[in-house]
């Protein structure tokens, strides 16, 4: 310790218990940026094109090379920005130390299965049997 | 410090329930609550695609409730959440500049976002209907 000639605050840190700082924040605004692109398309071609929630018009909208990519991006876009949001809610508002952890995993759990899930989906419509 | 009390005239820390509404307060209040409602628009919407995929059979219920009363004022209020949390998130990237922060033009930017909020899907739900 006599050897170390860093000052108290140099020491800590980088060394705090989250261990990281502003990666989600920048993380949560790049994510954001390209869902205002993304969303909107998504919002505006799908009301737009789609003649109702029929099977067809959902098979006709996902079968667009264009749709089929531009939905692919907003479902890992908006996944990554949502699992930001949700584990900020919870570390705001849950403080029972079990449940925030389960909702945290939770967090991590749900979109991942659901991102898997949809973008395969994109691509059986588009490459199945 | 265990036993000690609490004198009871003593300032807390401040919370909804001692906080005058103001509409900066509510527009974050909305953000959030938005955020966590489009969360649950994004797992539909997944849910909708693997249903899709799953084949015409597998679909007829899923498109069934979506063409229903209920989820189509669940798709109206998707589409609510979607226009605040876009015009209030852009507000935010605005106010990350540094710009926009004095009360009253938050306050003005705030009333824009929810107004957006509530113009937006009755003018989407106008071009669907009487648009084509």
């Amino acid at each position: 310790m006599s050897k170390d000639k860093s000052t108290p605050l140099g020491r800590v840190r980088n060394h705090g218990a989250a261990a990281e700082g502003t990666g989600h924040f920048v993380g949560q605004r790049v994510s954001a940026i390209a869902l205002i692109f993304l969303g909107l398309w998504f919002a505006l071609s799908a009301a737009l094109t789609m003649s109702g929630p029929t099977y067809l018009a959902a098979i006709d909208f996902i079968s667009q090379p264009f749709n089929a990519v531009g939905l692919i991006l907003l479902i890992m876009v908006s996944l990554y920005h949502m699992r930001i949001g949700m584990g900020e809610v919870v570390n705001d508002y849950i403080h029972k130390p079990f449940a925030k952890i389960v909702l945290l995993l939770l967090n991590t759990l749900v979109p991942l299965v659901i991102a898997a899930g949809a973008i395969f989906a994109v691509l059986l419509v588009n490459f199945g049997v | 410090m265990a036993g000690a009390t609490r004198p009871g005239d003593r300032p807390i820390s401040p919370f909804v329930t001692v906080w005058r509404w103001h509409v900066t307060m509510a527009s974050s209040i909305i953000h959030r609550a938005t955020g966590v409602g489009l969360y649950g628009g994004m797992i539909l919407l997944c849910g909708w695609l693997m249903a899709i995929a799953a084949g015409p059979e597998a679909y007829a219920p899923f498109g069934a409730f979506l063409a229903g009363p209920i989820g189509q004022i669940g798709l109206y209020l998707l589409v609510a959440c979607f226009a605040y949390h876009l015009a209030n998130g852009i507000r935010h990237l605005v106010f990350d500049t540094g710009h926009g922060l004095k009360p009253s033009d938050a306050e003005t930017s705030a009333w824009f976002a929810i107004l957006f909020a509530i113009a937006a899907p009755i003018g989407l739900w106008a071009l669907v209907t009487f648009g084509g």
